[in-house]
């Protein structure tokens, strides 16, 4: 294992890349991936998500933290299409994404993970690998029946799915079910699964959560690697060590708005970020704080 | 007791033509139900796509049954799109819902007096089966087979077609299942938010195995109107959805020989049942000290009850069906 002080070339520059941003909430950043404005989400009177402005760094990892129910996942959902946004747009790689279908974001690019993983457990490993590959010509149902057509695509995708579960360390357990699999080996399952949709934008929603303290530093190995390789990480965290630990920027949510963003340790200092996740003084809220 | 008789008729109904009948049903809501996970209460309806649409050739239209093929094609594809468009984007059990009320309004429909002149209302349509009565090889009246498996020379014919077509249906079947896009359909009955998040259009998907099912439900109810010579509306309603899929989990759900074997299972056990209660109340009816268990005009009814009891039984012991995996039936539970 890569000894965590020491830190990446491809590191380094993303870092660099931050050096000249200052630290506030919905700052525009010099190469956005993930341009993202007005975004609103409402369930009823409640407002889950609303987002005027937020700028996403090509090649770096960036953090997503708040409180519970900061609408962190509802914006994921909502980026990802899973959930139709009440206002805004946004573009990824500059293509406008807003209406876009849920499965074609992930074609372009732009793959997520979930919180409660969603290995497909009657499935082997290697067949829960397989499926992440896009444009397979075997899908389609006229090819289907006809296996020399798809042979040797789906040789070259097992190929593929082999490389990044050895990888990935679950190698061993390509022919199991997936659903005999445990709870940390499904989040790396799910991780390289998303890995096969040869994306460029991860979006993965707490990594680490459920997962023992051992496989955790394996995991934010792997998610450096992801940013190392020339993917741009986005995810969603609660564990702050690890938040301090890998991410390049973090940007902070409460109450569906944007209420910080700085590198690691500017946000570790800042007082409204303390008060999101502590409890706000008496008869001001955090928005009129923050502004 | 006639036990020969017993014996002879339950293995000619193992072999027989409902069973042949029920298995292309049953074919096709495996890819619907026991792969894709579309739950489809309504496939007597697109059985009775595939009937009308041969009764529809003689009936209506006057042309050769020939064309009762892509009739009764176009009759499911509009089928499934109506079914299908508004449900499929929702949780399983609207398909259920819609395609339960669906098939009885195709029954209602086709038996309605209005629409007499097209299909025939609940008489049904008895004069489209001559073209395939021709090309029957056999002589129509003559006894064929080795016992105990002998039929005459009509039924053999539709025998014929019949497991054919079972042949081939399953065999393209195992094929889709086998590829990528038997992946694709696997994993949307695991878990749709994540196939759709790895780029699959999971609606198309949905889409096209209810069509596929549908085509396969079409050619059951095709080789159960030829077999009678006739279709008739009443022959398609829920119940015979219901034993059909019943007949499908006893052979074990997603697996292409459970659902050949499951049918033949059904239809051996029913007919076994009925003809050995015929039997046993065929002189008088049978009294334990002064009170009537069962006398001749209830065997229909209590065969019902000992089917239904030995599926329970069958069920219990055995809940993967004949060919089911039980480690992986077992992996739901997470």
């Amino acid at each position: 294992m890569v000894d965590s002080k020491q830190v990446s070339e491809v590191a380094t520059q993303a870092r660099n890349a931050f050096a000249e941003i200052r630290p506030e909430p919905g700052v525009a950043k010099a190469d956005p991936i993930l341009h993202v404005v007005g975004v609103q989400r409402h369930f009823g009177g409640i407002t889950a998500v609303n987002v005027d402005h937020l700028d996403v760094q090509r090649g770096s990892i960036t953090a997503l933290i708040g409180p519970n129910g900061a609408g962190k996942t509802t914006l994921f959902n909502v980026l990802t299409g899973f959930d139709p946004p009440d206002a805004g747009e946004w573009q990824f790689d500059g293509v406008e994404m807003n209406r876009v279908s849920a499965h074609k974001m992930a074609t372009q690019g732009m793959v997520r993970t979930f919180q409660l993983t969603k290995s497909l457990t009657k499935l082997s490993v290697i067949e829960n690998m397989k499926l992440g590959a896009t444009d397979q010509i075997g899908e389609h149902w006229w090819n289907a029946l006809v296996p020399a057509r798809w042979n040797a695509q789906e040789s070259l995708i097992e190929q593929r799915a082999d490389e990044l579960l050895t990888r990935f360390t679950i190698g061993h357990m390509r022919n199991e079910y997936a659903g005999t699999l445990s709870g940390g080996q499904r989040k790396l399952l799910e991780m390289a699964r998303a890995l096969m949709t040869q994306p460029r934008l991860v979006m993965l929603d707490e990594p680490m959560a459920g997962v023992n303290p051992a496989l955790k530093q394996s995991l934010n190995e792997h998610i450096r690697g992801l940013r190392d390789e020339g993917m741009t990480v986005l995810f969603i965290e609660h564990d702050m060590d690890m938040v301090h630990d890998i991410s390049d920027w973090v940007v902070v949510m409460s109450e569906g708005q944007i209420i910080a963003e700085g590198t690691p340790s500017q946000i570790s200092e800042n007082a409204s970020v303390i008060e999101a996740y502590l409890g706000a003084h008496q008869g001001n809220t955090m928005y009129e704080e923050t502004h | 007791m006639d036990w020969i008789r017993i014996i002879e008729n339950t293995f000619r109904a193992f072999a027989g033509v409902d069973a042949a009948y029920f298995a292309l049903a049953a074919i096709g809501l495996n890819v619907q139900f026991g792969y894709t996970g579309l739950l489809n209460f309504g496939q007597a309806a697109f059985m009775a796509c595939g009937a009308y649409g041969l009764g529809l050739t003689s009936q209506y239209f006057d042309i050769s049954f020939w064309w009762g093929i892509p009739i009764a094609m176009a009759l499911v594809i509009i089928l499934a799109l109506l079914v299908g468009i508004p449900t499929l984007r929702l949780r399983a059990d609207y398909l259920a819902i819609v395609t339960i009320a669906a098939a009885e309004l195709v029954r209602l429909v086709v038996r309605s007096v209005k629409f007499k002149r097209i299909f025939g209302g609940s008489d049904g349509i008895n004069t489209f089966s001559n073209e395939f009565r021709a090309l029957n090889p056999f002589q129509p009246s003559a006894q064929y087979g080795i016992w105990p498996f002998r039929y005459n020379g009509y039924t053999m014919f539709t025998l014929l077609v019949g497991w054919s077509l079972v042949a081939v249906v399953s065999v393209l079947v195992w094929l889709l299942i086998r590829s990528p896009w038997g992946r694709v359909v696997k994993a949307i009955r695991e878990d749709e938010d994540a196939v759709r998040s790895l780029g699959k259009n999971i609606y198309s998907y949905k889409m096209q195995s209810l069509i596929i099912g549908g085509f396969c439900g079409m050619l059951s109810g095709m080789v159960f109107a030829l077999d009678r010579g006739s279709v008739q509306p009443d022959n398609y309603s829920r119940d015979v959805t219901f034993y059909i899929l019943t007949a499908l989990v006893l052979g074990g759900l997603a697996r292409v020989m459970g659902s050949i074997v499951g049918p033949m299972m059904f239809w051996g056990l029913y007919v076994f049942s009925d003809n050995f209660l015929r039997q046993l109340v065929q002189s008088a009816p049978l009294r334990i000290g002064g009170v009537t268990i069962i006398q001749s005009t209830q065997v229909g009814a209590v065969n019902y009850m000992l089917v239904g009891l030995g599926l329970i039984i069958l069920m219990s012991k055995r809940p993967q069906g004949v060919f089911g995996n039980r480690n992986e039936m077992a992996l739901d539970g997470r």
